[in-house]
């Protein structure tokens, strides 16, 4: 072995160089530009995913909007074929509108929203949708995104021509100007971009039609390339349970987080910044905390240094605090889920479940389930698995989902369908898991698949048992009746040749035959065995 | 009583049940070796008398159909005095709609069925088998009718050359002239032909019937009425190997698990195994053949559930001694030593000394 000397392993002058040469690289990238460069994290990997994803995006910011404007939706889509790879998307609503000044930061600055600070049953969450579709928009034609927002039927309507400065992720604003809008309210943008219109299970037009059933409340006005006018028209005029914001659950904070929000908040004594930011910290629970992480009530949050704030996390966890407060969800419910199915889809039998809310990692969430079987479902492939989180239907990444996880985990033989190990059953049936949560722990930023947290999983598996016990009895019921029909007939075929039979034998004259046969039927149907 | 008669009956019985609105049903004898004994002293397998019931459900509502109407057929044919064979009787089901046989077997079970039911031999139903009676050629003059004109007619088994005379499908009306003094049972063809071809007969003054696999019920009544006749001695010749131990000599000598009700006729219980044993195989030094797995087990199950095989502690020892070898030889195996040596050696050795045969 030769030994290493001394000069082999101190730094070279050129070396240094080099570093101060990387270090004049060196600068902060904007979201925007990460995004500019790896569009598939938030959907657009491909033509086809890309038209889904722009449709997706402002659809579901229409629906959260008129929603918490506690409005009836009324969506316009349209989607037109410019050339053959190039499309223009409008979306319609009629939501409350936004107010000038944020109609360039909503639709051209990525992360720039109102939802991502706080805990509640949405859609969208991250601020990242729609100024994402722009971006994709700009990055593959250039033109600029066409938004016209109206909040009052006193005011007029707002007209921008955005584009996002990727560099700095700021809003450009090409055109302003006051437009008449005969709307009382609502928003519409227009994006034209590269992408590829095809039917088919991940089509726009199959999340549309998802999209209103389980969203019940919604209609939506459907104009495909091909020009044809679909209205989805909603099941019911009532709007669903307002969902409450809640505050964190202190079971479900991290290390990162407990120190930005101790930096950050408006309470400056400890104790009281226990108590008001953190959903089921009482006074004395604070006081518990507080013992166990020899911390002062009176101590200045912002001040709590890192080491102590890594004391009082641990305190937080070995405390024993509440569940969250479980009212603050909004699920569809199972009767409804029901009616809105049967809308779209005739079918045999349809049965829904809605469990009691749950918690994982402090986030309360819930799950709903329905099955329907048989009448227009093909049999002889699997199942359809139709998947949502919020409301939203999730149309791709079907095998990452804990949902399919779930369903596959489920044993089905049992239930009456046939399934072999593990994939999903198969038949002529439709599956449909709803989760909904102040916060969907999803596997990416796409928003795709939900991942796989052992609560979750075990809430869905619970509602699909429950869902499958019903379709079990209803399929064996159908079966013996059936089985039944096929049994009958089966002892008109052969009795005239027992008769047959005997009448060679015996030589026997027509009314022995006829009391035979009388009796014989009589005999073969009470033993049905 | 007449087999029409017993027919009629049943029909009846069945009939009876109907009109008390109560489930008709019928009976028949397990067709298993798990259903027979063996007495040396009877000299064949003998039924114990296992039945299963034939109850009249939706689930048995097709087989009990056809069983009825395989039951008129028999009748039928019968009453015209005509015979069918066991596929024209399948082909006859044809027309009977649903109620048609989709394979042959499944016709035969439902024959063999009615036939152990009425404790009947197939042809006193009015059914013949499709297969060959087996082969005779040596000494012997069998008195047989002419079928036109109801005539004797003596046939003689020494004037076929090369060739040999059939046993016919049915010989309970068959008369024999011989002076032989004992009757080779032969397994294959080729041994037969060889023994032919070299007038063994002649030389040794014996009846040699090939019985070209497992015996049919012509063979075994043929050899059963000849031996009983003309008291004549029955040596077997067959392979060394399970199947000719069990499916050909075993069924020859004391009948089948299958056709119990029949086998007090259809066996030939002084028959003798004269060779080839496992003894053979190491005595003469013949080539062999390894025992494959499904061998193995035969040989075991033998042991264990052969009633004949547990009769006798020679056929336990022979048993054991072949699964030791691992090993089983054919008939042909003698030609390792000349064509000829069967003929020179082999059988004069073995006619000479029974100590080396088996029961």
């Amino acid at each position: 072995m030769t030994q290493t000397k001394l000069t082999d392993i101190q730094p070279k002058k050129e070396e240094k160089t080099k570093a101060e040469e990387f270090a004049k690289e060196l600068r902060s990238v904007s979201v925007s530009e990460f995004f500019e460069k790896n569009r598939h994290l938030l959907g657009y990997d491909n033509p086809t995913k890309a038209l889904l994803t722009v449709v997706k995006e402002a659809v579901d910011n229409a629906t959260d909007a008129t929603e918490e404007a506690r409005i009836l939706p009324d969506i316009l889509v349209k989607i037109e074929r410019l050339t053959e790879n190039r499309f223009r998307v409008t979306i319609e609503d009629n939501g409350p509108g936004i107010v000038k000044q944020h109609i360039p930061s909503v639709f051209a600055s990525l992360l720039y929203g109102s939802k991502f600070h706080r805990l509640r049953q949405s859609r969208g969450i991250q601020g990242l949708g729609i100024s994402s579709a722009v971006l994709y928009s700009q990055l593959t034609t250039g033109k600029s995104a066409k938004i016209i927002s109206k909040i009052s039927p006193k005011k007029p309507a707002n007209y921008y021509e955005l584009h996002i400065n990727t560099l700095k992720n700021e809003p450009e604003i090409i055109k302003e100007t006051e437009v008449s809008w005969q709307k009382d309210q609502g928003t519409k943008i227009e994006l034209e971009l590269e992408a590829n219109y095809q039917k088919g299970s991940r089509s726009v037009d199959n999340y549309l039609k998802q999209v209103t059933i389980v969203n019940p409340h919604v209609t939506i006005t459907y104009i495909n390339p091909e020009n044809q006018k679909i209205i989805f028209s909603r099941a019911t005029t009532e709007l669903p349970i307002e969902p409450k914001q809640i505050k964190p659950h202190p079971y479900g904070i991290e290390l990162g987080i407990l120190i930005r929000m101790l930096k950050s908040s408006k309470y400056k004594k400890l104790k009281s910044f226990l108590t008001n930011e953190f959903s089921r910290i009482s006074s004395s629970i604070a006081d518990e905390i507080l013992k166990k992480s020899n911390l002062e009530a009176n101590a200045q949050s912002s001040r709590i240094a890192r080491q102590e704030a890594e004391n009082l996390l641990k305190a937080i966890k070995e405390t024993k605090i509440r569940a969250p407060p479980l009212d603050c969800l909004s699920p569809i419910g199972s009767e409804l889920l029901q009616k809105s199915l049967k809308k779209e889809l005739n079918v045999d039998f349809c049965e829904a479940v809605t469990r009691s809310p749950s918690v994982y990692r402090g986030f309360p969430f819930q799950i709903e389930c329905l099955i329907a079987y048989g009448g227009s479902l093909e049999s002889d492939k699997p199942v359809q698995l139709l998947r949502f989180a919020n409301k939203v239907p999730l149309l791709y990444q079907q095998s990452a989902c804990t949902i399919t996880k779930a369903v596959i985990s489920t044993k089905w033989n049992s239930y009456g369908l046939s399934q072999s190990k593990s994939s999903l059953p198969t038949g002529p049936a439709l599956i449909l898991v709803h989760i909904a949560s102040v916060w969907v722990p999803f596997t990416s930023e796409s928003k795709e698949a939900i991942a796989h947290y052992p609560e979750i999983l075990k809430e869905i598996k619970l509602a699909l048992q429950e869902c499958g016990r019903k379709l079990g009895i209803f399929i064996r019921r159908n079966k013996k009746v059936a089985q039944e029909q096929k049994k009958k007939e089966y002892i008109t075929i052969f009795i005239p040749h027992i008769l047959t039979g005997l009448r060679e034998i015996l030589n026997l004259k027509q009314p022995q035959e006829n009391k035979i046969e009388k009796n014989l039927k009589e005999i073969l149907e009470k033993s049905r065995q | 009583m007449k087999t029409e008669i017993k027919i009629e009956k049943e029909a009846q019985n069945v009939m009876d049940k109907i009109l008390k609105k109560q489930k008709p049903s019928m009976k028949f004898p397990i067709r298993s070796l798990s259903n027979v004994k063996y007495d040396p002293k009877q000299g064949f397998f003998e039924l114990k008398g296992q039945k299963k019931e034939r109850t009249l459900t939706v689930s048995t509502v097709k087989t009990f159909a056809q069983t009825l109407r395989m039951m008129a057929l028999s009748k039928e044919v019968l009453k015209n005095d005509d015979m069918a064979t066991k596929r024209e009787a399948y082909y006859v089901s044809k027309n009977w709609d649903a109620a048609k046989f989709d394979e042959q077997p499944e016709s035969d079970t439902v024959m063999d069925d009615i036939e152990a039911m009425f404790e009947v031999n197939r042809e006193q139903l009015g059914f013949i088998p499709e297969e060959k009676g087996g082969e005779v050629a040596g000494k012997l003059i069998v008195i047989d009718r002419d079928p036109d004109t109801k005539k004797e007619t003596k046939i003689d088994c020494t004037k076929f050359g090369s060739g040999a005379y059939s046993i016919p499908i049915s010989v309970e009306h068959l008369k024999f002239q011989t002076s032989a003094n004992f009757i080779l049972a032969i397994e294959t063809a080729g041994m037969f032909q060889r023994l032919v071809k070299h007038n063994y007969w002649k030389k040794t003054n014996c009846i040699l019937v090939s019985m070209g696999g497992v015996p049919t019920r012509a063979c075994r009544r043929f050899i059963r009425r000849l031996s009983d006749e003309k008291k004549l001695p029955v040596y077997t010749f067959t392979d060394g190997d399970y199947y000719g131990y069990f499916n050909i000599y075993r069924t020859l000598k004391v009948g089948s698990g299958n056709a119990a009700h029949i086998n007090e006729f259809f066996c030939v219980p002084k028959a003798q195994f004269l060779g080839v044993t496992p003894q053979d195989i190491l005595d003469y030094k013949l080539p062999t053949h390894k025992l494959k797995d499904v061998d193995i087990k035969r040989g075991k199950d033998a042991l264990k559930n052969d009633p004949f095989v547990k009769e006798y502690k020679e056929w336990q020892q022979a048993i054991k001694l072949m699964q030791e070898l691992g090993q089983r030889v054919e008939q042909q195996a003698f030609a390792q030593h000349g064509l000829n040596y069967v003929i020179e050696k082999y059988l004069p050795q073995k006619l000479k000394d029974k100590k080396t045969w088996l029961p």
